[in-house]
C-alpha cells in the first residue's frame, strides 16, 4: 500500500516539476508586486523629513519564502506530504522556541513570524494530507466528530476551566502581572456578550448585526441612573438588563416578518440609531464627549479608594490591607466572572425548556414550527428580549469598569467582533464562544510582537477558521433530551 | 351526521391569482377523506388555508362548530388538528426525539410519555433512530417522523399532505398502511394526495379538485371505478401499480 502510493507519487513527479516551478514562480511575481509597496518600501523621519528606504533584501527574502511556501504545497500534493510536514514542523518548533527563549536576536520579527505562520500553515496541511491518505476514513470520521469529543470532554473540563478562570487573580497578585487581569476583564466581558448573542444568532438563527446597541442601552442606563438618582451598581444592574430587553422587544417588532439579509439590514441600521441618537441627544447622554465619572462598584458597600471621604472607610482599610489599585480589579474581575457563569448557566438551562427548544426549531424551519402550534411572534420576541438583556448587563458593567463612555465604544466593529466570537465558535456552542473570545481577543493582545501585522495575522486566521472549519470551530448540537432505556441503541 | 371540519365556499388568493374558487367539502367523525387532483389543482393551497396561511378571503372554515377562518395558524393547531406538511419538514438539526417533542409542544406536557410510546409503537423504526438526527433519516423514515410528530398533540383531525411524495412503492404501502391503523385509532384523517390509487382505496370518501375547484365527489370505491377519474389520474404512469399493486 505505501508502495504504491510512493510509486504513484514518483509518476506524479515525473512529468510535474516543470509544472510546478512554473506554478510556484507565477505565484512568486504575483507576490513581488503586492510585496514592494507592503514589505519594499519603508518610510523613515529623518531630520524632520521623511525618506524612503528601499528593503530589496527583506523583499527577496519574502517572496523566496512564498516561493518555497508555494513549492511545497505542490508537493504535499504530490506525495511528499510526510517530508515536507516534518521540516515544516521543526522549523516552526524552532522558531516559537527561539523567540520564547530569544536566544538568537532576530533582525525582523515581522518576517519570521510572516516565515512561521508559513511554515505551519504547511506543516499542518503536510500532516492532515499524510494521514488522510494512511489512515482514510477513520480519520475523516475523527475530524467530524471532533464538535462531539470536544463537547463531550468540555463537561469533564468545565469544573477545571471554572478553576483556572477562578485562580487568575491570585496568579496575577503573585507575579505582579496587572495585565493578566484587566486581559481577563476583557475576554470575559465578550464571552459574555458572545452568549447573549449566541442566543439570538446561535439560538434563534435571527442573524443580528446590532448587538453592541443592547450593550450601549445597559451602558448608559447605568451611567445615567447611577449618577442622576445615586443608585448602586447592584441596584441598577436589572434595571439595565430591563430597558435593554425592551429595546430588543423594541426591534423585535418591525423585524417580526424579515429573515436572513434583509433582517441582518435592519438590525444594523438599529445599532447605528442608538449610536447616532446618544451621539446627538446632549441632554441625555452629553454626546460625543460622553459621561465621565460614573460611579464603581464598592464592595458590599466599601469603597475601593486610596482616601475614603470622610466618616466612611476604605477596602484596603477595612481588611488591613495596604492600598492598591489592583484590589478593584480583581473585584471586576470576579463580577464579570459570575455575570458570565449565570448568562452561560442560564442558557443552558433554557434551551431544555419548551422555548429553548421552540427557538431551535425556528431557526430550523419556521413553517414546521407555525403548523405545530408554536407562536413565532412570542418566540421570537422573547428571543431578542433575554439576549438584549444579556447585553444590557454587560454594557452596565463596561461603564462601571471604564469609568467612562461615549459613543465611540460602541460603534459597528464591536457587533461584528461579538458576531465574529458566536460565528467563528460555531453557532449555538457555548465552549465555542469561550474558545472564538480568547482567540480574537486575546490573541491581538498576545501578538502585540507583530506590531501592525497583528491585524493581519487576525484576519489570516479568520480565512483559515472559514477554510478548515466553515460550520465554526465547534459546530457540534447536543441534544438535550435522550431516552435513558433504549435511547443509545440506535445512537451512531 | 355532523362535519367535524366543514369548508364552505372558500376562496383563497394569491396575489391577484386565485387558487380557491369557491371550495365545499366537509370531513366527519372517524372518517379518511381523500382529496386527489394533479399538480397545481390547488390541493396544498386548500390544507394551507385550512390551516390559516393563508387565510381565506371569502367563504368560512368551520371546525368542531367553531370558525377558524380567521384565527391565526398557531392556535388553529392547538385546538385539535395537527398537520403532516408536504416536503415533510422535520427540524433537520435536531435529533428523531427532539423532533417528536416539539410535536408536542401543544399538548399539557403530563401526557408526553404516554404519546411517545404511542407514536414509537406505530413507527417502530423511529425508536431505533430516536436518538439520529432529522436530517439523516431516509426519505420514509422522514415522512414517518413527520406524521409521529403531528400525531404528538393528540390530534383529533390529522391533516397529510403527499405523504408518499418521493418514496419508493414498497414505501408507500407501508404509510398508507399505518395511516388506516391509526385511524382506527380514533383519528379523523384528510389525505391531500397525487397518488390517487393508494388514495382512493384507502379513503371512505373523496374529492377530485380540479383548477381550484371540486369536480367530483363520492366513495373512494365509487371514484376508483369512475371512468373519468381512471382516464385522468390512474392510467398511463400508474397502471403497473393497479396490477402489482395487491392489497395495502
Amino acid at each position: 500500500m505505501q508502495k504504491a502510493v510512493a510509486a504513484e507519487a514518483g509518476a506524479r513527479l515525473e512529468g510535474g516539476w516543470a509544472e510546478m516551478l512554473r506554478d510556484a514562480a507565477s505565484v512568486a511575481a504575483v507576490s513581488i508586486a503586492l510585496a514592494i509597496p507592503l514589505v519594499g518600501f519603508h518610510l523613515i523621519d529623518h531630520l524632520s523629513t521623511t525618506q524612503v528606504e528601499f528593503r530589496f533584501g527583506q523583499l527577496f527574502y519574502a517572496v523566496a519564502v512564498i516561493f518555497l511556501g508555494r513549492l511545497g504545497l505542490l508537493l504535499i500534493g504530490a506525495g511528499w506530504a510526510r517530508p515536507i510536514a516534518s521540516f515544516t514542523s521543526a522549523l516552526s518548533l524552532a522558531w516559537l522556541v527561539n523567540s520564547a527563549a530569544s536566544a538568537v536576536p532576530v533582525a525582523y520579527p515581522a518576517l519570521g513570524w510572516f516565515t512561521f505562520l508559513l511554515a505551519a500553515t504547511l506543516a499542518v496541511r503536510g500532516w492532515h494530507t499524510f494521514y488522510r491518505d494512511t489512515a482514510g476514513a477513520a480519520a475523516k470520521a475523527r475530524q467530524a466528530g471532533l464538535g462531539a469529543m470536544v463537547s463531550r470532554a468540555a463537561v469533564h473540563l468545565t469544573p477545571f476551566l471554572v478553576l483556572v478562570a477562578v485562580s487568575v487573580p491570585f496568579y496575577a497578585v503573585m507575579a505582579d502581572d496587572k495585565r493578566a487581569v484587566d486581559l481577563g476583564i476583557l475576554i470575559f466581558t465578550y464571552i459574555m456578550l458572545g452568549w447573549g448573542l449566541n442566543v439570538v444568532v446561535g439560538l434563534a438563527g435571527l442573524l443580528d448585526l446590532g448587538y453592541v446597541a443592547f450593550y450601549a442601552v445597559g451602558a448608559y442606563c447605568y451611567a445615567i441612573v447611577s449618577i442622576e438618582l445615586g443608585l448602586s451598581f447592584w441596584e441598577s444592574l436589572p434595571l439595565a438588563g430591563a430597558l435593554a430587553a425592551t429595546f430588543g422587544v423594541l426591534l423585535g417588532f418591525p423585524v417580526l416578518r424579515l429573515r436572513g439579509d434583509y433582517l441582518a439590514i435592519v438590525t444594523l441600521g438599529f445599532g447605528e440609531i442608538i449610536r447616532i441618537i446618544l451621539l446627538n441627544w446632549n441632554e441625555l447622554s452629553n454626546g460625543p464627549k460622553g459621561i465621565g465619572n460614573i460611579p464603581r462598584p464598592g464592595f458590599f458597600g466599601i469603597a475601593f479608594t486610596a482616601s475614603p471621604p470622610e466618616g466612611s472607610i476604605a477596602f484596603h482599610e477595612y481588611f488591613g490591607l495596604d492600598y492598591s489599585p489592583m484590589h478593584r480589579q480583581i473585584f471586576l474581575y470576579y463580577i464579570i466572572l459570575v455575570l458570565a457563569m449565570v448568562t452561560n448557566w442560564f442558557t443552558l438551562r433554557i434551551r431544555k425548556l419548551p422555548i429553548g427548544r421552540a427557538w431551535e426549531a425556528l431557526r430550523e424551519d419556521e413553517t414546521a414550527c407555525r403548523a405545530l402550534g408554536i407562536n413565532p411572534t412570542n418566540t421570537k420576541l422573547t428571543a431578542f428580549a433575554i439576549g438584549a438583556m444579556f447585553g444590557g448587563f454587560a454594557g452596565a458593567f463596561f461603564a462601571t469598569r471604564q469609568g467612562f463612555i461615549s459613543p465611540e465604544s460602541f460603534n459597528f466593529l464591536e457587533s461584528a467582533i461579538i458576531l465574529a466570537i458566536v460565528v467563528l465558535g460555531g453557532m449555538g456552542s457555548q465552549i465555542g464562544v469561550v474558545i472564538a473570545a480568547i482567540v480574537l481577543i486575546g490573541g491581538p493582545e498576545w501578538f502585540r510582537d507583530l506590531e501592525l501585522y497583528r491585524m493581519l495575522a487576525f484576519g489570516a486566521l479568520m480565512v483559515a477558521i472559514m477554510i478548515w472549519r466553515p460550520q465554526g470551530l465547534l459546530a457540534h448540537r447536543d441534544p438535550t433530551i435522550r431516552l435513558g432505556v433504549a435511547g443509545r441503541g440506535g445512537t451512531p | 351526521m355532523s362535519a367535524m371540519l366543514s369548508v364552505q365556499g372558500v376562496h383563497t388568493f394569491y396575489g391577484h391569482i386565485e387558487a380557491l374558487r369557491g371550495i365545499d367539502l366537509e370531513v366527519r367523525k372517524g372518517e379518511i377523506v381523500a382529496l386527489i387532483g394533479s399538480n397545481g389543482a390547488g390541493k396544498s393551497t386548500l390544507l394551507m388555508t385550512i390551516c390559516g396561511t393563508p387565510q381565506a378571503a371569502k367563504g368560512r372554515v368551520v371546525f368542531d362548530g367553531r370558525d377558524i377562518t380567521k384565527v391565526p395558524t398557531h392556535e388553529i393547531m392547538r385546538s385539535g388538528i395537527a398537520q403532516a406538511p408536504e416536503g415533510r419538514r422535520i427540524f433537520p438539526r435536531m435529533t428523531v426525539l427532539e423532533n417528536l417533542q416539539m410535536g408536542a409542544s401543544s399538548a399539557p406536557p403530563e401526557h408526553f410519555a404516554e404519546d411517545l410510546e404511542r407514536a414509537l409503537a406505530i413507527f417502530p423504526i423511529l425508536k431505533e433512530r430516536q436518538g439520529q438526527r432529522g436530517g439523516t433519516l431516509s426519505g420514509g423514515e422522514q415522512q414517518m417522523l413527520a406524521i409521529a410528530r403531528a400525531l404528538m398533540s393528540r390530534p383529533r383531525l390529522l391533516l397529510l399532505d403527499e405523504p408518499s411524495l418521493g418514496l419508493a412503492p414498497m414505501t408507500v404501502r407501508r404509510i398508507f398502511q399505518v395511516i388506516r391503523d391509526i385511524n382506527r385509532q380514533g383519528v379523523t384523517i384528510f389525505l391531500v394526495e397525487q397518488n390517487a390509487y393508494h388514495a382512493l382505496r384507502l379513503a371512505h370518501r373523496a374529492y377530485v379538485m380540479v383548477t381550484g375547484t371540486i369536480g367530483m365527489t363520492g366513495t373512494g370505491a365509487e371514484l376508483l371505478a369512475n371512468r373519468e377519474v381512471r382516464a385522468a389520474y390512474l392510467e398511463g404512469g400508474v397502471t403497473e401499480e393497479v396490477v402489482a399493486g395487491g392489497a395495502p
